[in-house]
């Protein structure tokens, strides 16, 4: 018990590492995912700006992003890594790869968000004059809220998976934490807490994920 | 209003091509009410859908309001768009909007101040009898009233047509009614032309003045209403009709009549207006020596003019039979002699 006691601290460390890790990908990812997400729509065949060589080009990159397994995305990119952040290890290391393993799959979770507007009343707004900006903007967009936060959620709660891996560059973390002392040291205390406090945060965001569309749908 | 003028439409499906429409004109008069009737896939959603370019023809021509719609730019086409309202079968409303929010949406986008579009919205909801249901949510009414909603939204930017996509081929009998009789009162009190497509015939005889009839991608028969309903040519229509004068004769009651003599006839009677009071049928057995007898009989008025129709059966010697079938072809709008084979052709 009082190893546990001495131990708090290293937990909320790695508490504080995971969420800064998971806001700052989230947030930036979220920034390029969701335009990705709408050109994908908007650009296939019969939507508002139709372009087949954008569609497809799009697609097969993000299948081909897609497809990489985290741990080997990250030590692919390291050149760009260090480009972009000037360090391939710690936090700065890890949010990069986060940011372009989540991206794609945010505008992925997008695309089925958005094709879940009704063709019908984004017609039904092009038969009364509004521009194609419009209705991304006020319609499409606004009609996708629910299934835009559940697909956030559904990122987050992912990204948090992905973060557990990024211990492999010293970037620290809950994952991380529970890899190094029960996996590496077998200290089966540390791994059983770490483990139900990474549960409760799955718990939380995914309750509050979905709290928060019910609260969009408003199907009262 | 509208004219369109051979509009040809067609469209691969896999790798087959389909020819929605096959030379379609049309001319809509403005305040007219106007009535496309025909089977699913005859076309008709295809041809109100040109009026506004949400379909755009293979070839032929669009023009509403003096504009030749095809050769708008982007912008222009938006614009002519706007004084052309639409509503659906499926009324496509904003689900997370409530009713204020659908129907002031558009103007919001058009940049009307917020003062403005207030009242607006207040007026167009009056209009449709849905004011104290601004607050709710699409999810919260019922098919009539989603309609109404789309009603509101589609008079929004103050159109001069309005197109009606089947849009009370999803509500029941009584809803059907009373938005009928809403549209009616819109054409009446704004002058709006209304151009709506549907498949009940019943639609057509309540509000509208002209209609056509469409197959397989063809206009087969146009007129005014009254016209069609007392003097219809083409089978397709006389199958509508019978929707409303169910003036079948069991073929039974047709051989015993063909049994009856040579002479004998069933005839297809069609009064119209004042016509339709006179005691016609007195004065044919008056004055000729044939006996006729009653077989089937409705009257009906389409936009304020009585519409009769009678089956006859009529039978004599045959030269007494011709002049008599010729004294009614003198009184009345119409008489059609139904085949000896049975059905009223």
């Amino acid at each position: 018990m009082e190893r546990l006691a001495e131990m708090i601290p290293v937990f909320g460390q790695s508490l504080q590492e995971t969420i800064i890790m998971v806001g700052f990908s989230l947030v930036i990812a979220t920034l390029v995912g969701i335009p990705l997400g709408i050109l994908l729509v908007i650009t296939q065949g019969n939507h508002l700006f139709p372009n087949k060589w954008i569609y497809h080009t799009l697609n097969t990159i993000i299948n081909v992003v897609r497809s990489l397994p985290f741990i080997i995305l990250m030590v692919a990119i390291i050149p760009f890594t260090e480009l972009i952040v000037g360090t391939s290890i710690g936090i700065e290391g890890a949010i990069v790869p986060l940011i372009v393993y989540t991206a794609p799959y945010i505008s992925r979770l997008m695309e089925t968000a958005l094709h879940d507007v009704d063709r019908g009343v984004i017609e039904a707004y092009q038969a009364m004059g509004a521009s194609r900006t419009q209705i991304i903007f006020r319609i499409m967009l606004r009609e996708a809220r629910p299934g835009i936060v559940l697909c956030l959620t559904i990122a987050t709660i992912g990204l948090i998976g992905a973060t557990a891996m990024a211990g492999a560059v010293g970037a620290g973390g809950l994952g991380d934490l529970a890899l190094r002392y029960g996996y590496q040291s077998w200290d089966i205390e540390v791994m059983v807490i770490t483990v139900v406090i990474l549960v409760v945060l799955v718990q939380l965001i995914q309750s509050l994920g979905n709290w928060a569309a019910r609260k969009l749908k408003k199907s009262s | 209003m509208i004219q369109l003028t051979d509009i040809h439409k067609s469209y691969t499906v896999g790798n087959k091509q389909v020819q929605a429409l096959k030379g379609v004109t049309l001319n809509v008069e403005k305040g007219q009410i106007f009535g496309v009737i025909g089977f699913s896939g005859a076309g008709k959603s295809t041809l109100l859908r040109t009026i506004n370019l949400l379909e755009k023809p293979t070839s032929g021509s669009v023009v509403v309001n003096g504009q030749n719609m095809l050769s708008l730019k982007e912008k222009d086409l938006r614009n002519a768009r706007k004084k052309i309202g639409i509503i659906f079968q499926h009324f496509n409303l904003l689900s997370s909007y409530n009713v204020f929010d659908n129907v002031a949406e558009i103007l919001r986008m058009n940049r009307v101040p917020k003062d403005v579009i207030k009242k607006k919205v207040e007026d167009l909801l009056r209009l449709v009898g849905l004011e104290d249901k601004a607050n709710s949510y699409p999810s919260q009414l019922s098919g009539g009233q989603k309609q109404r909603v789309g009603i509101a939204r589609a008079l929004a930017t103050d159109p001069e047509i309005l197109l009606c996509d089947e849009a009370t081929s999803a509500l029941d009998p009584q809803t059907t009614e009373s938005i009928l009789e809403l549209l009616l009162d819109i054409n009446r009190k704004f002058n709006l032309t209304i151009v709506l497509i549907t498949h009940e015939m019943q639609v057509i005889k309540k509000i509208c003045d002209n209609v056509a009839i469409m197959e397989n991608g063809v206009v087969i028969e146009q007129g005014s209403v009254l016209d069609i309903f007392s003097n219809p040519q083409q089978q397709t229509t006389k199958n509508f009709i019978k929707t409303i004068f169910d003036d079948n004769v069991p073929s039974e009651i047709v051989d015993n009549i063909k049994q009856s003599g040579p002479a004998a006839k069933i005839l297809r009677v069609a009064f119209r207006g004042d016509a339709a009071l006179d005691p016609v049928l007195g004065t044919l057995s008056a004055r000729f020596p044939v006996s006729t007898n009653l077989l089937y009989g409705s009257i009906t008025s389409i936009k304020g003019t009585a519409l009769g129709i009678l089956l006859l059966h009529i039978s004599g010697e045959e030269k007494d039979v011709e002049a008599g079938i010729q004294f009614l072809r003198d009184s009345v709008y119409n008489v059609d002699i139904v085949s000896r084979e049975g059905g009223s052709n």
